[in-house]
């Protein structure tokens, strides 16, 4: 990835945490949403959202039940197209008419219920739909090595064996499988849906750890989170919605866990030096 | 503000590709080394083994155990259980039941069933049957291919039935259950060879696949032919997958797998090749054995080694995964259920090479249930994604061997059918209590 973690630090966030919008720095953000708005029906699930995620950065996207988050992964992973903005990536405006679309340009979103095959293995669900062939036949060497290789990138050491089904493994490990499904796809961006609800407290941080690790790879990592601890602790920037408004964006170093859940329950915080 | 804060102990600043310094592990309960667990060792070979059965992947070791017991149960009650002729007779008398059941692996594998199975078996062989008769006179080649190709056909039918219009394949094979029945009568009401609904099969290829032998010496040749290529496959494959570091068996299971199914083998060929004839010489393997396991090969390679096979397994556990994965579900399906029917027809095939004729009472209500049984008998699963055409091979044998050990001790057809039903009873437990245990794992 160009500019790694670096990209457009010293231009993102420039002091309007309340208004959100991003001066363009040299490098554009590696996906970057303007203006983008939906509604269904009289329900405006999106009004005029400035997002910018940046490459090796873990982005947070917080808010309130009802606020606009699924309704905003669910246009950026292509599942539907937004009615007015658009979606830049990097710095080119793009239509995601599909899912397929998202994926071509290296988005994979974890849905909570992982989409994983529980009586297939780490190997086999890894390349699920992707899977390499010699001579017409699976390749399952390649397919292990690649399997292995990538799993110990991203340290996930914790499985007994690559070869054990699905069914097998715990919550974290099973996001870890998830994860590094998307890393195997060569995904640019990792939209995670709540990835740490429903773990235990040791689990959470064993995700936490290989989101970390997952963007100083490079990668960009938008997660949904309702968790301000793990948010607190993983994200690099926090974009808050409230009613499908952006009402804030910028570094995690900007905000407190107090004006966040201002800015998530009523939308507004407490004018500060900032 | 300006770099990103080290909030946490997770976020290291970004250091390109490498992860320089060892990771925290902070999770692992049982911490193994490394992610790659070479099973190399026997202990923890048998190790994993145990965690996958506690994982709800028994294998075929509680079926075949159930087979032993059910052979020591009528051999002590029947000397002539374990005689040649009635061994060959069972082996004649599974081989219907194991190619119905490893058809509806292919439903039971995607989460489906198929009840025509029997039916469609019927009309396979009627077409069949009725193709070699006069005035058609078909070479056996030419009536086999047709006759198999109407099979998939209707597979194919039933299967976009399901698919395209999202019906359940319940009720659609239902459908096909009374249906197919009418088309097999109207097959015999409107062939003239058919006499009374009978339409006899005298092509020689066609009736010797059951009734015909192979020699003495064809039948060792083959087995040596057959044991060998399969040891070099396995040894092979392990060789190369242990040079590579890959997860990969102890060799020492590897060779005790060879050495058991060399030993059965053996065993079945020697069995076969015993006189059994009371006036004249009868002796050999019937052909229908190499058939029935070069099926059994030919379509464990497929659902084992290529893409569809592999997509079929993860339609059956999570159908939303594999459209995610952007697997075509509907086409994958489709074709299960083409296979399904397909391997239906082969069945047919075998049902009338025994008989010498089919008939328009062909029971297919009956012979789909000890399908769907000895698929769930040997090991498939009904909730979906677990299920093995060996699973088939051991479930056939099994009702096979009930049926006929049954039989020799005179047990009634209504002793038969409870027996059976007991049988199918505790297989489909011994399934539920696995996979409860698996989920909750």
């Amino acid at each position: 990835m160009v500019g790694d973690g670096a990209v457009g630090d010293g231009a993102v966030g420039d002091g309007a945490v309340g208004d959100g919008v991003v001066g363009n720095g040299a490098a554009p953000p590696l996906l970057a949403l303007r203006e983008v708005s939906k509604s269904f029906g009289a329900v405006r699930a999106l009004d005029r959202v400035d997002l910018d995620v940046p490459a090796g950065q873990v982005t947070a996207l917080v808010g309130d039940n009802g606020a606009g988050k699924s309704s905003l992964i669910k246009t950026v992973a292509g599942l539907w197209s937004p009615d007015a903005g658009h979606i830049r990536w990097n710095g080119r405006t793009v239509v995601l008419r599909s899912p397929k679309d998202a994926e071509k340009l290296g988005i994979t979103t974890i849905y909570q219920d992982l989409a994983l095959c529980d009586n297939l293995d780490i190997v086999q669900n890894m390349f699920l739909g992707h899977e390499p062939r010699r001579f017409g036949v699976l390749d399952e060497a390649a397919m292990e090595l690649a399997s292995r290789n990538t799993l110990r990138e991203l340290a996930v050491t914790s499985v007994r064996s690559i070869r054990q089904p699905v069914a097998s493994l715990s919550g974290g490990q099973r996001q870890s499988v998830a994860v590094a499904k998307a890393v195997m796809a060569r995904a640019q961006l990792v939209i995670m849906d709540e990835p740490t609800a429903a773990l235990g407290v040791s689990q959470t941080q064993q995700v936490l750890d290989l989101i970390a690790r997952l963007s100083t790879q490079g990668v960009a990592v938008l997660m949904i989170s309702h968790n301000l601890n793990d948010v607190f602790e993983v994200a690099d920037r926090i974009a808050v919605l409230h009613l499908g408004r952006m009402v804030a964006t910028g570094p995690a170093a900007d905000l407190d866990r107090q004006s966040v859940v201002e800015l998530m329950t009523t939308g507004t915080r407490a004018v500060r030096g900032g | 503000m300006t770099v990103p804060p080290a909030s946490g102990p997770g976020t290291d600043p970004p250091v390109g590709q490498q992860v320089a310094e060892p990771e925290p592990d902070v999770l692992t309960v049982a911490p193994v080394a490394g992610g790659e667990v070479v099973a190399d060792s026997l202990g923890e070979y048998l190790r994993g083994w145990w965690a996958r059965i506690k994982g709800g992947d028994s294998g075929v070791l509680p079926i075949l155990a159930g087979l032993v017991i059910i052979v020591v149960i009528f051999q002590s009650q029947q000397s002539v259980f374990l005689s040649s002729g009635n061994i060959v007779n069972l082996l004649t008398q599974a081989a219907v039941f194991v190619l119905l059941g490893l058809a509806e692996i292919f439903a039971l594998v995607l989460s489906e069933i198929d009840l025509s199975t029997g039916y469609v078996a019927g009309v396979g062989a009627m077409i069949i049957a009725e193709l070699l008769a006069s005035p058609n006179n078909w070479p056996w080649w030419g009536a086999v291919v047709v006759g198999l190709a109407v099979t998939a056909a209707i597979g194919a039918l039933q299967g976009t039935l399901i698919t395209r219009l999202k019906l359940p394949s319940f009720i659609v094979t239902l459908a096909g259950l009374l249906g197919w029945q009418g088309v097999l009568i109207w097959l015999a009401d409107v062939d003239k060879a058919a006499v009374g609904g009978v339409v006899r099969v005298s092509d020689p290829v066609v009736y010797n696949l059951v009734n015909g032998t192979m020699s003495p010496v064809a039948g060792w040749v083959t087995l040596v032919v057959v044991v060998g290529l399969y040891a070099a496959v396995t040894l092979g494959r392990s060789v190369r997958r242990r040079r590579h570091g890959l997860t990969t068996p102890p060799l020492s299971i590897t060779i005790a797998t060879i050495a058991l199914v060399a030993a059965v083998g053996i065993a079945l060929v020697a069995i076969c090749n015993v006189n059994r004839g009371a006036l004249v010489v009868l002796q050999g393997v019937p052909w229908v054995v190499p058939f029935v396991v070069a099926v059994v090969v030919a379509w464990s390679w497929l659902l084992a080694k290529t893409r569809t096979g592999r997509y079929m397994y993860a339609i059956g556990a999570n159908p939303e995964a594999a459209r995610r994965a952007g697997i075509n579900v509907a086409r994958v399906r489709t074709f299960g259920f083409l296979m399904c029917s397909l391997t239906a027809g082969l069945a047919g095939l075998v049902y009338e090479s025994r008989l010498g004729s089919i008939a328009t009472d062909i029971d297919g209500g009956t012979l789909v249930l000890y399908a769907v049984a000895a698929a769930v008998i040997g090991g498939a699963s009904l909730f979906g994604g677990r299920g093995k055409p060996v699973h088939a091979l051991l479930g056939g044998v099994v009702i096979a061997a009930v049926y006929n050990g049954l039989g020799l001790l005179g047990v009634t057809a209504a002793g038969q059918d409870m027996a059976t039903a007991l049988v199918l009873l505790a297989a489909v437990t011994v399934d539920s209590l696995v996979r409860r245990r698996g989920s909750t794992a």
